[in-house]
């Protein structure tokens, strides 16, 4: 007898082009499980730590903050909140270095802690998830402060958001984390599996997605058994795991999106334009803890590796802890560190200190020796060998997006679907003139911006110098009426008026009349020491006329600056 | 604590230009080993004497240019460009034609235009070719190969008549001198000879000229080093022997008497040499895919055509220069789909 097998045959997995075989370098920080990073006595908390608009500050110099309270509440619709880490006072709330590719400083709220770590109040858990509101666990994703954890930081909550009726299928949970070193997600995976699986559970729920892919790199076998066990211990439906082969970078999520379902996310577009959305899994665990425990995104793994650590390891840190306290507690530096780079090597950027916080989005502290990261020497000329080409996961020709680039030609770079580059850095990695080629094309990108915002401005100018030219010659022309009317009525009534002056021209002896009127009164009011002003004998005609003239006046610059928000929103929606 | 801020990525970075030139030197030696053999030291000298002159000459340049002469230098682009010419020559050609050739290549082909990465032209092929313009007498005075060669010179006697111009006593040019299987070819097809009864002489081996059709493979060999290691990719080589080969057996079956068998023309020539070291200057020929293709089955059917009909025995020198002229054009039209770019199809 035949019986068809019960066994689902394995998923057909999808290539995405190009993409570079790298040493992983995973297993120097995989030894030991992870620990809880000691106290630090300082947290700095960089009110920037998301994609989109700063948060608000929602606290004072002195005040004192409990473990998980609101510190900073975010600004319009992609934005996120920034909550306190552990309790204690507000010190300071000013400039400190943060980790950002332009070594700038930032606005930080900084908190001494008082060793406590006392919670303050947190907001109910919603264990029934699957039948609450989703507008209630997407405003308490928002209210606690959970962005993507992956690299990105793009508020959660945003991605979450049924976006005007597209159907989203597949939810795609990223732990594939193809970048060599990082091992922060791969030890999440293994230590908090369940926690993981719920916050899917929960994204699930909130996409109304019918099926739900984790895409795990086959390096980490380990994270692959936790994870199995989890999904099938919860018992969530329509769950499935895929192990996928480590090519760097199929943990990006386009190439993710990819591999796993054969769809590739339009250029220019979001996952969302085909139906998916895309998830790291250290996002899923904020999640879970957001709704299920009603905790704030507070802490989160990470990374401290290189030849210049001495122990490398994983650590769940609290954010706002400063990165030479992390190193320390990593056995301190070795002597051979050359950088210290945020990040993998891949996509990393180099710290010029190491005073910096740990931010939402830090996944890993590389500090690389000479061997690991040696110098690549001076940029030679580029001898269009093409292995940029081969490699790119974009297809893109990044030799010629180079000579645009060096050429300051920013339309053609464009043309050549400079904003389609991830920056993964595999070019940059395999160029044999190590030339910097993903530098250039950041650098084509900015200047792009640039270009675009000053388009933008002096259209605004543009229109704003048509508008006012509008009204002053409405306000001519409504003069010229004026004066048209005036004088029409004045030849209406001139025949009348001559009849009187015919005789003995009461007018003049009118205004002489006056005159003297106006002498005897000045001279009066000199002698009583008061000087006239020209507004104070003002007749009620006059004063109505001066009223009616600031009103208009008040009307028509409202109208301007109304008229002017509502074009430059027309623009951004073109 | 702080530390020296540079771009990503940070890695140790797995090729150079340098190594790339050197892979290229290695590959070239099966090739060059086996000219050597067949005929004798000439070839050996005409590839140092042009190194010489080309890292001279380059020297030179970046000197007048106030460029970094030891960065430039030490990429060995001017030592592969000087090899490639220099295994084109003939073995007992004069020294200063070597030397001439050599320096208009690195000089004018190759610097004038703005150095390595800016020359539209294949440099090697440029001095080349001006050499087989100007002096096509000396171009085509080729030895015959080893076993066919009564009169082997020596390393001195090799010497003397490069440097100096002076055979051995009781030998003339005329004597010691051969003309390639493919100008004997054609030589002999012009005179309304056909193939049956040409190939009756003992200069033939399987496919092209005896001891020809060995070097030939041998740069085979080194052209899967090249494709092995990753510095060439295979659709120029491919793309411009498949044309060769299409075009020499459509005629060839048309007009079995008057066309050679389709391996000859691949044995024959520069062929060989030409798919996997000159066709694939990475400078200047195409760089998309698809552009490879083109680019590759354009200079497989120029050479053909040339070989065929027009006015020079062998035509790859300027089958590539012509495809080297149309390289960025061709670039520009084929540019590959980017990922998630919508075809033109859908919506």
């Amino acid at each position: 007898m035949y019986y068809p097998s019960q066994k689902k045959p394995p998923r057909t997995l999808y290539k995405f082009p190009g993409g570079l075989h790298l040493p992983d370098n995973k297993a120097q920080s995989t030894t030991e499980s992870t620990v809880r990073a000691a106290l630090p006595g300082k947290l700095v908390l960089p009110i920037h730590q998301h994609i989109g608009a700063p948060s608000q500050i929602a606290v004072q110099v002195g005040d004192r903050v409990l473990k998980g309270e609101l510190i900073a509440n975010p600004q319009g619709r992609i934005s996120a909140a920034v909550h306190a880490p552990s309790s204690g006072t507000v010190c300071a709330v000013a400039e400190h270095a943060v980790p950002h590719p332009s070594g700038l400083p930032a606005l930080c709220v900084v908190i001494e802690t008082d060793g406590q770590d006392a919670w303050g109040e947190l907001p109910p858990a919603i264990d029934d998830f699957e039948h609450c509101e989703p507008g209630l666990l997407l405003e308490r994703i928002r209210a606690s402060g959970i962005v993507g954890m992956g690299g990105a930081a793009f508020p959660t909550s945003v991605k979450l958001e049924p976006e005007n009726s597209r159907r989203i299928d597949t939810l795609v949970i990223n732990g594939a984390e193809c970048e060599p070193y990082i091992t922060c997600d791969d030890m999440l995976m293994r230590e908090r599996p369940a926690e993981i699986v719920a916050g899917i559970a929960v994204m699930k729920r909130l996409t109304g997605a019918a099926n739900c892919l984790i895409g795990i790199e086959d390096n980490k076998p380990e994270a692959i058994a936790a994870m199995t066990r989890a999904v099938e211990q919860q018992g969530v439906a329509d769950i499935e795991l895929v192990v996928i082969p480590t090519l760097y970078p199929s943990g990006g999520e386009r190439q993710l999106i990819r591999v796993l379902t054969g769809k590739e996310v339009p250029s220019g577009g979001f996952p969302a334009h085909i139906g998916v959305v895309c998830n790291n899994v250290g996002t899923a665990k904020a999640v879970a803890d957001a709704v299920l425990l009603g905790r704030p995104l507070i802490s989160r793994y990470i990374t401290l590796t290189g030849e210049g650590v001495a122990n490398p390891c994983n650590l769940e840190v609290l954010i706002g802890t400063r990165s030479n306290e992390l190193i320390a507690q990593a056995g301190g530096y070795t002597g051979r560190e050359q950088r210290l780079i945020m990040g993998g090597p891949m996509m990393g950027f180099t710290l010029h200190a190491d005073n910096v916080p740990i931010v939402k989005a830090s996944n890993c502290l590389l500090a690389a020796s000479a061997r690991e990261a040696p110098n690549p020497g001076p940029a030679t000329a580029c001898i269009r060998c093409g292995m940029c080409a081969e490699v790119c996961p974009v297809s893109l020709l990044p030799q010629q997006m180079y000579w645009h680039a060096r050429a300051k030609d920013l339309e053609k770079t464009q043309e050549y679907h400079l904003f389609d580059c991830i920056e993964c850095g595999c070019c940059s990695h395999v160029c044999p003139a190590h030339i910097p080629l993903v530098q250039y094309f950041r650098f084509a990108k900015n200047e792009s911006w640039d270009q675009e915002r000053e388009r933008k401005s002096a259209e605004l100018a543009r229109r704003r110098h048509e508008a006012k030219l509008a009204r002053l010659a409405l306000l001519e022309a409504e003069k010229i009426a004026r004066a048209q009317k005036k004088k029409a009525a004045l030849a209406r009534s001139k025949p009348a008026n001559r009849e009187t002056d015919a005789g003995s021209d009461p007018k003049k002896a009118a205004i002489e009349a006056a005159l003297k009127r106006a002498a005897e009164k000045k001279a009066r009011l000199a002698q009583q020491g008061v000087k006239p002003q020209n507004t104070d004998n003002l007749t009620d005609a006059q004063r109505r006329q001066i009223q009616q003239a600031d009103t208009r006046r008040e009307q028509l610059t409202d109208n301007v600056v109304s008229d002017d928000s509502a074009q430059t929103g027309a623009s951004k929606d073109s | 604590m702080q530390f020296v801020t540079i771009t990503s990525p940070h890695t140790d970075r797995p090729n150079s230009v340098t190594v790339t030139m050197l892979w290229v030197i290695i590959a070239l030696v099966p090739g060059a080993a086996a000219m050597t053999w067949y005929f004798g030291w000439g070839i050996v000298i005409h590839m140092l004497l042009a190194s010489a002159a080309a890292v001279a000459a380059e020297a030179l340049v970046l000197r007048l240019r106030g460029r970094p002469v030891v960065p430039a230098v030490s990429d060995l682009s001017a030592v592969v460009t000087a090899l490639l010419l220099a295994i084109a020559l003939p073995p007992l050609l004069p020294w200063w034609l070597t030397v001439l050739g050599i320096v208009f290549a690195i000089v004018v082909a190759k610097h004038l235009y703005g150095g390595i990465g800016y020359n539209p032209f294949n440099p090697a092929m440029i001095g080349y070719v001006l050499l087989l313009v100007s002096y096509p007498v000396e171009m085509t005075t080729w030895l015959p190969p080893i076993m066919l060669n009564q009169h082997p010179l020596d390393l001195m006697q090799t010497m003397n008549a490069i440097f100096g111009g002076t055979l051995p006593p009781g030998l003339d040019w005329d004597a010691l001198s051969m003309a390639t299987p493919l100008d004997e070819m054609r030589n002999q097809l012009n005179q309304n000879k056909m193939i049956s009864e040409i190939r009756r002489s003992p200069l033939w081996g399987d496919f092209g000229g005896l001891g020809w059709e060995w070097v030939g493979n041998w740069y085979l060999l080194g052209g899967l080093i090249l494709l092995y290691k990753r510095i060439i990719s295979w659709h120029i080589p491919v793309a411009m022997l498949g044309s060769v080969l299409f075009m020499a057996m459509l005629f060839h079956f048309l007009d079995q008497e008057s066309h050679p068998f389709g391996l000859f023309h691949i044995f024959s020539g520069g062929t060989l040499l030409g798919a996997f070291f000159i066709a694939t200057d990475p400078v200047s020929a195409a760089t998309t895919r698809k552009g490879q293709l083109i680019y590759g089955t354009c200079i497989g059917l120029i050479t053909y055509v040339i070989r065929r009909w027009g006015g020079y025995p062998d035509a790859v020198a300027f089958a590539v220069l012509l495809m080297n002229m149309a390289a960025p054009t061709i670039d520009y039209y084929t540019q590959p789909r980017v990922f998630g770019e919508r075809s033109a199809g859908d919506d």
